[in-house]
């Protein structure tokens, strides 16, 4: 309880910091002469769902995205351009992000979209760009994204896709004979994260005891617990996202689950695990894009931090929160290497990029534009273990960058 | 699919449903008494659970965060009824609900600029932890202690609208202020009392949720959607209403997550519809008050 209201009184100075950023932001939006005045300014949209469930994880990537920028600029820009970060609100809304995307589009002229926070969301960002031949950085996971179907070639992602998420999860919590039951959030995030757990469950030989479909946005698990006490299970898997993981987390805890099975989920969220007491989340398994602890082992990790550190008074970037850095960074990169904003060039720069700017070597796959990279497996720690107030996970693998964990080009539909 | 399953299932539901009586009385009672539809709702038992947070940092006890945070938040709903809501009694109903409605946003968006968008942990006191084998399986304690709250503040609202002074007068109050200004009754401050105890009950009610629901900005929305089908399935400002309803609503919403747990939140508002085709003013309600 008193953790509580420390971390309340530590709490207003990082948010205030990110207020401050995006009052910036908007006061540079409402002065369009300005922006019009430096027509070379290179144009970022970053619609982003800063108000809902997500919003701890959407003001991260904020944050992140907004550092990439400020390094960008410091260092003279990129080829001699200045560039600016137009965040916007899409409310975790498909309507509202394929509106404002739009108008970042058409009203704001934009020379890329990076951003959208939920699998649902970033398709329909996905629509409006596709449709318009706008390069878009997608960070958020989304396995139909690289499908043939979805496809578009303007199209990037950045994050981790359930598919490969899930093989390396499943590879290091499931085991043969495992009985595993499901709790699976009823829309996109959670399907797909279901569909790769039980594809790596099928290959490994666990078994499914147990499939239940939450709604969206639960405040309640308790009427679910009884029949997941009930399956025998000796694995829980809770594939849902933002506050419905902590939510039902700490009810599953309450109702005595960890004491009968683990607790698996797809990806650890940090600041989920902050939202509770570490005694909830103590021995909870996940996947994770990034990690803060990875700057011990891998030196472009330490110099982000260093470089978030600098910008926000100390504190330390999140796992959702980096994709906006690697979202951004990686095209700034691109662009560079393209000497403009000329989006063919920018693509060719994308498939060509080899690079390492937050966890380790990454690129872009030729046939779905799907970045390989790390996919890190967390242990969240209990509190007599934990060094600082930060000090939430501990690594248990560092799976590398590698196709074994992808679906091949030909699955995806793509003429390989 | 057990016998143990179902009961635990049903027990589970009756439980789910005492949340909601707690989430939906505050509601009721305003509206009841003072026939004002409280949009607010969802943002004051937000406020109460950051109040409940607030106090116990202070004084390190979560006792004292349910005693007091439902104390000031439900004088500082009295201030929002003296200054907020008394001028516009008389006037159309629309124009408290609107009130009240604005109320709610300004109220989340202060929690967020002084708190944070982030959620903050809110621990289970150290005494109801743990989980209590009740022959049919497990349950927390946490959950059983809240259960008993509840029907606490149950058996004191109805001895205190039935067996005493205060109480009668409540009640001659909501059905004719007129005549209670006529026998020299102060109905204004009548009112204020019962609002800053609806607004309490409500405080109280967030407090209570806050170690099984986590604390965040936006954790009114879905229980002012709550506390609406309650009250709305058990009859507008009907008390035995929003109680029975409460536990049909729970009920009904467990069993469904048994056999279709992806309908668990529909099926809430799927009975809210059947019931208010075959009685529009709900199981116990009559025509609203004052409208």
């Amino acid at each position: 309880m008193t953790n509580g209201i420390e971390k309340l009184a530590l709490r207003p100075i990082g948010r205030r910091a990110a207020l401050f950023g995006l009052a910036g932001v908007a006061g540079t939006l409402s002065m369009p002469w300005i922006a019009r005045a430096q027509a070379e300014t290179i144009r970022i949209g970053f619609p982003t769902p800063l108000t809902g469930p997500f919003a701890a994880e959407a003001n991260d990537q904020v944050r992140s995205a907004q550092l990439a920028v400020k390094l960008a600029n410091d260092k003279g820009g990129i080829a001699g351009r200045k560039v600016e970060l137009l965040v916007r609100d899409d409310k975790l809304n498909a309507g509202e992000a394929a509106t404002r995307t739009l108008e970042l589009i058409e009203k704001d002229k934009v020379h890329a979209v990076v951003g959208a926070l939920s699998s649902a969301v970033q398709l329909a960002v996905n629509e409006v760009t596709r449709a318009r031949s706008m390069l878009y950085i997608s960070i958020s996971q989304s396995d139909t994204i690289n499908e043939i179907k979805d496809f578009s070639p303007y199209t990037f992602h950045e994050a981790l896709n359930p598919t490969m998420t899930t093989a390396v999860v499943a590879k290091h919590s499931f085991k043969k004979g495992s009985k595993v039951a499901y709790l699976v959030a009823d829309y996109a995030y959670g399907h797909e994260m279901l569909r790769g757990f039980k594809r790596a469950a099928k290959e490994i030989g666990a078994q499914t005891v147990s499939e239940i479909l939450h709604p969206f946005g639960a405040a309640d698990y308790s009427t679910f617990i009884p029949t997941i006490l009930s399956s025998g299970a000796d694995i829980l898997c809770i594939c849902n996202f933002g506050r419905d993981q902590a939510n039902s987390i700490k009810q599953a805890v309450d109702f005595g689950v960890k004491d009968q099975m683990k607790i698996v989920v797809p990806v650890l969220l940090h600041n989920q695990r902050l939202a509770v007491d570490p005694e909830v989340f103590e021995g909870v398994t996940g996947g994770a894009n990034y990690y803060w602890g990875l700057e011990e082992t891998v030196p472009s990790a330490k110099a982000f931090n260093d470089a978030f550190r600098a910008m926000y008074k100390g504190t330390i970037p999140t796992d959702y929160g980096a994709y906006g850095y690697t979202g951004v960074a990686s095209l700034l990169m691109a662009i560079e290497k393209a000497g403009g904003t000329e989006p063919q060039k920018v693509i060719a720069a994308l498939e060509a990029l080899k690079y390492d700017i937050a966890k380790g070597e990454q690129s872009y796959r030729k046939c779905d534009h799907q970045s390989m990279q790390s996919v890190l497996v967390l242990e969240s720690k209990a509190k007599s273990a934990m060094k600082s107030d930060a000090d939430l996970f501990k690594i248990v693998a560092a799976e590398p960058a590698s196709e074994s964990v992808l679906r091949t080009c030909s699955e995806l539909g793509f003429k390989s | 699919m057990t016998v143990q399953l179902i009961a635990m299932q049903l027990f589970s539901g009756l439980a789910l449903g005492a949340v909601l009586i707690m989430v939906a009385l505050g509601l009721s009672i305003i509206f009841g008494m003072l026939g004002i539809v409280n949009f607010a709702h969802g943002a004051l038992f937000m406020v109460g659970a950051y109040a409940g947070l607030y106090v116990a940092g202070l004084t390190g006890s979560f006792w004292w965060a349910l005693l007091i945070a439902p104390v000031m938040i439900g004088l500082f709903g009295m201030l929002i009824e003296r200054f907020l809501i008394r001028p516009l009694y008389g006037r159309s109903p629309d124009d408290p609900l609107l009130l009240t409605f604005g109320l709610g946003y300004v109220l989340v968006e202060a929690v967020r600029i002084f708190f944070g968008t982030d959620g903050i942990p809110f621990s289970t006191p150290a005494a109801l932890r743990g989980v209590v084998n009740l022959g049919i399986g497990f349950f927390p304690l946490y959950r059983l202690f809240v259960i008993g709250v509840v029907v606490a503040v149950l058996l004191l609202l109805w001895v205190g609208l039935e067996k005493t002074k205060f109480g009668l007068i409540v009640r001659a109050g909501s059905a004719d202020p007129l005549i209670m200004r006529v026998l020299g009754v102060d109905i204004s401050r009548l009112w204020l009392v019962v609002f800053g105890i609806g607004v309490g009950i409500t405080a109280l009610g967030g407090v209570l949720a806050a170690p099984m629901r986590n604390v965040s900005p936006e954790m009114g929305t879905l229980v002012l959607a709550e506390a609406f089908v309650v009250t709305v399935i058990g009859g507008m400002g009907s008390l035995p209403g929003a109680v029975i309803a409460g536990l049909i609503v729970g009920v009904s919403v467990s069993m469904t997550s048994l056999f279709a747990p992806e309908m668990a939140t529909i099926v809430m508002f799927a009975l809210m519809a059947l019931i208010l085709l075959v009685r529009p003013n709900g199981l116990y309600g009559r025509a609203a008050p004052g409208l």
